[in-house]
C-alpha cells in the first residue's frame, strides 16, 4: 500500500538532482524489457485463448475437466509441499552454514547452488535411478509397499530438490546479520531455547524464510524436466499440468494447451500475490 | 542483593582479558565499571551475567553469598542491558517488555491483565507509555534503551547490569539519561552494576567506581577517592587531563625542570627517578613572579568558550603544558598568545618511575 501511494505521489516525477542521473533510461530500458520479455508473451496467451475459446468451453475443457482438474492439483499441491519441505530444510542446510564453523563448509557450501546449475533432466534421471522400485534407494522402500519413483511422493522429492537453493540463500544472509544479542536479551529475560528460537529467531527471517518460500514454489509450478522422468505420468495420478501441455501440443490442440497455460498463470499470479501480501505482513515493522 | 566474584580469569585464544579479578558488589549498590576499551570491564559483566563462562580454576560467582556459576544466564534473575539496546524489533514497544513475562512456565506466568498492568506501570517509570504500541524502528536511541531498561525491569531481576548503556547516544541525551539512571537507581535500590569508557558518567552516577587496566582492577573506590587519591599511574591519567615531568625524589623533596618542591602527603615513599602529575586545574598562573617557585611559559593557545578557560603553554624547556583558570583570573591578567606567564603547581602527584 505504501509503495502504491508512493507511485502515485508526483515526488517521482519532479526533477530532484542526484548523484546518479539516469532515471529516464534506466526506467525505459526497464519497461521495454519487461515487456518483451514478460508481457507480451503472456497477454499473447491470454490474447490467444479470449479469440479462440468461448468462456463456457474455456471452464470446461481448462478448468473442470477431471484430467485437467488432477493435473492442477498434483502441479500445485507438489509444488506446496515441496516448497514447504524446503523452508524446514533449507533453514537448517542455512543455519548450520552460517552458526557452525566446520571442516568442509565451503564445499557444502558450494554443493547448496548445484541443482541451479544441473540440467533438471539429469536430476530426473539420478533420482528416478535411485527411487525405482529396483534402485539403490527405493529396493528398501519396496518391501514396505512405499513407492516413490512413479508415485508423487517422487515428483514432490525431485521439485525440493530444484527448489533448495533459493530458501538456502535467502534465509543464510538474514541469518549471518542477526545479532547475537538479541538472543543472549531473550535468554536474560529467561526465554528458554526454543522460545528464544520461535519468538525471536523465526519472526525476525520470516520475510527472507517467505521469500525464499515463494521463490522455491514458483519454480516448482514451472518445472518439467526432472519430473518427466521421476513421475510416470499417468493421467490422473502423476500427470503435471506442463507435462499436460505438452501432450496436448502433440495432439495439434493449440487451443487446449493454451488455455491450460492460461489458468496455470492466474494461478500461479494469484498464489504469488497471496504469498508477498503475507511477506508485506511479516515484515510490517520495517522501515 | 549483593554480589560476589573471586579470582575470576578469562582468555580468549591468547588473549587474556580478565586476570584473576575479585569484586565485591554490596546489596543496592550502584557500580561502574571503568576502563578503556579492552580493559576487560564488559567481560566482567558478562560474567555475572552468564552470557561468558570464566576460564576453569578460578573462584566462585556468588549471588547473595549463593553460587549461580553453574546457572545458565536465564536462572540467574539478572536484568541486562545491551549498548545497543537488542530490542526485538517484530514487536512492539508493550511487547518487549512483556516479553520476559509472557515466557515465563504456565504456572509462574502472570494473567494477562496482570501482564498488562505491569507493563504499563514500567512504562510510566521510563516515560514512554504513551509510545506503547510504537515498534522500536520509530523510535530514537534514547527511547530504545529506556525501552531496553523496562524490559529488563519486567521480570524483577535481582540485579541489573548495563553494558554501555549510553555509549551510542549523542552527548546531550546521554547527560539527561545518566541522570535518570541515578533518580532510578535512588527509586528502586537495585544492586546494579555498569560498564562505561566514559570517566564523567562514571564519577557521576556511580557510589562505587572500579577502576581496570588491562584485564586487572587498578582501583576500587567512592568517586571522589579514584578522582582525588588515585592509587596508580594508569588512573590518575585515565580520570581526565594531566600534565606529566620527569623528575627525581631525594630527601623528600621532588625536583622537576627547574622546580624543587616538597614531597606531597602520599603513601608510597619514592626515591631517586619518579613522574610527577599535575592536574591543569591545579595550577596557579601569574604574569609577573612573586619569588614563589614556579615555571616559566609562554601561551600558546587560549579556549575561552566555555566555564573554565583553558590555556595551552610551553615552559623554557620546551614542554607542553596545560592550564585552567577561572574567566574572571583570565579576564584581569588580559592573556593573549605569546604571553610570558609563571606556573606554579598547587598540587602534584608523585608515582615511582
Amino acid at each position: 500500500m505504501r509503495t502504491f501511494t508512493r507511485m502515485l505521489s508526483p515526488r517521482l516525477w519532479v526533477r530532484t538532482p542526484r548523484v546518479l542521473p539516469g532515471f529516464g533510461l534506466s526506467m525505459g530500458l526497464t519497461l521495454l524489457s519487461m515487456t518483451l520479455l514478460v508481457l507480451i508473451p503472456l497477454g499473447g496467451l491470454i490474447l490467444f485463448t479470449a479469440t479462440r475459446m468461448t468462456l463456457v468451453e474455456f471452464w470446461e475443457q481448462a478448468i473442470v475437466e477431471p484430467r485437467v482438474l488432477a493435473a492442477y492439483r498434483l502441479s500445485f499441491g507438489a509444488s506446496f509441499l515441496a516448497a514447504l519441505l524446503n523452508a524446514v530444510f533449507g533453514f537448517l542446510v542455512a543455519w548450520v552454514l552460517v552458526r557452525y564453523p566446520f571442516w568442509g563448509q565451503r564445499f557444502v557450501d558450494a554443493l547448496v547452488d548445484l541443482p541451479f546449475a544441473l540440467p533438471t533432466a539429469v536430476s530426473g534421471i539420478a533420482l528416478t535411478t535411485l527411487y525405482a522400485p529396483t534402485g539403490w534407494i527405493g529396493r528398501w522402500l519396496a518391501p514396505w509397499g512405499l513407492q516413490i519413483a512413479y508415485a508423487w511422493p517422487g515428483i514432490v522429492i525431485a521439485l525440493t530438490l530444484i527448489g533448495l537453493p533459493f530458501v538456502v540463500r535467502m534465509v543464510q544472509p538474514a541469518l549471518e546479520q542477526l545479532e547475537e544479542e538479541l538472543e543472549e536479551a531473550a535468554a536474560s529475560l529467561g526465554a528458554t531455547r526454543w522460545q528464544t528460537f520461535y519468538r525471536v529467531i523465526l519472526p525476525t527471517i520470516l520475510p527472507s524464510l517467505l521469500t525464499g518460500f515463494t521463490m522455491a514454489f514458483a519454480r516448482a509450478v514451472g518445472e518439467f524436466g526432472s519430473i518427466y522422468f521421476i513421475a510416470g505420468n499417468m493421467p490422473y495420478r502423476t500427470e503435471i499440468a506442463p507435462l499436460l501441455i505438452l501432450i496436448r501440443l502433440e495432439q495439434f490442440d493449440y487451443v487446449g494447451a493454451t488455455a491450460i497455460g492460461v489458468v496455470m498463470l492466474l494461478a500461479a499470479f494469484a498464489l504469488l500475490l497471496i504469498i508477498n501480501l503475507l511477506q508485506w505482513w511479516s515484515g510490517r515493522y520495517r522501515l | 542483593m549483593s554480589i560476589e566474584v573471586r579470582n575470576i580469569s578469562k582468555t580468549f585464544g591468547t588473549f587474556k582479558a580478565l586476570d584473576d579479578v575479585s569484586l565485591t558488589v554490596g546489596t543496592g549498590e550502584l557500580v561502574a565499571l571503568l576502563g578503556p576499551s579492552g580493559s576487560g570491564k564488559t567481560t566482567l559483566l558478562r560474567i555475572i551475567a552468564g552470557l561468558e563462562q570464566p576460564d576453569p580454576g578460578g573462584g566462585p560467582i556468588l549471588f547473595h553469598q549463593e553460587g549461580v556459576s553453574e546457572r545458565h544466564v536465564s536462572q540467574r534473575g539478572v536484568g541486562f542491558v545491551f549498548q545497543h539496546y537488542a530490542l526485538f524489533r517484530h514487536l512492539s514497544v508493550f511487547e518487549n517488555v512483556a516479553f520476559g513475562l509472557r515466557v515465563k512456565r504456565r504456572a509462574e506466568r502472570p494473567s494477562r491483565a496482570v501482564i498488562r498492568a505491569r507493563v504499563h506501570q514500567l512504562l510510566q517509570l521510563v516515560q514512554l507509555d504513551q509510545l506503547a504500541h510504537r515498534y522500536p524502528h520509530q523510535l530514537s536511541g534514547g527511547q530504545r534503551q529506556r525501552v531496553a531498561l523496562a524490559r529488563a525491569l519486567a521480570v524483577e531481576p535481582r540485579v541489573l547490569l548495563l553494558d554501555e548503556p549510553f555509549g551510542a547516544l549523542d552527548a546531550k541525551v546521554r547527560k539527561e539519561l545518566r541522570a535518570w539512571l541515578r533518580r532510578l537507581h535512588d527509586e528502586l535500590h537495585m544492586t546494579s552494576v555498569f560498564v562505561t569508557h566514559d570517566q564523567d558518567e562514571a564519577l557521576e552516577v556511580a557510589d562505587r567506581v572500579v577502576v581496570t587496566h588491562e584485564g586487572r582492577i587498578e582501583q576500587t573506590g567512592t568517586p571522589d577517592e579514584v578522582f582525588h587519591h588515585p592509587a596508580t599511574e594508569f588512573v590518575m591519567n585515565f580520570l581526565g587531563d594531566v600534565n606529566t615531568f620527569h623528575a627525581r625524589v631525594q630527601a623528600g623533596r621532588v625536583q622537576f625542570n627547574s622546580l624543587e618542591l616538597p614531597f606531597p602527603d602520599n603513601r608510597q615513599q619514592i626515591v631517586g627517578q619518579a613522574r610527577v602529575f599535575v592536574r591543569p586545574f591545579d595550577v596557579t598562573i601569574d604574569t609577573k613572579t612573586n619569588g614563589l617557585p614556579a615555571l616559566e611559559a609562554r601561551v600558546v593557545r587560549v579556549h575561552s568558550a566555555g566555564p573554565l578557560v583553558r590555556l595551552e603553554l610551553r615552559t623554557g624547556e620546551d614542554q607542553r603544558l596545560v592550564a585552567e583558570i577561572s574567566q574572571e583570573r583570565f579576564r584581569t591578567m588580559n592573556l593573549e598568545a605569546g604571553s610570558r606567564v609563571y606556573v606554579r603547581p598547587r598540587h602534584i602527584r608523585v608515582f615511582a618511575g
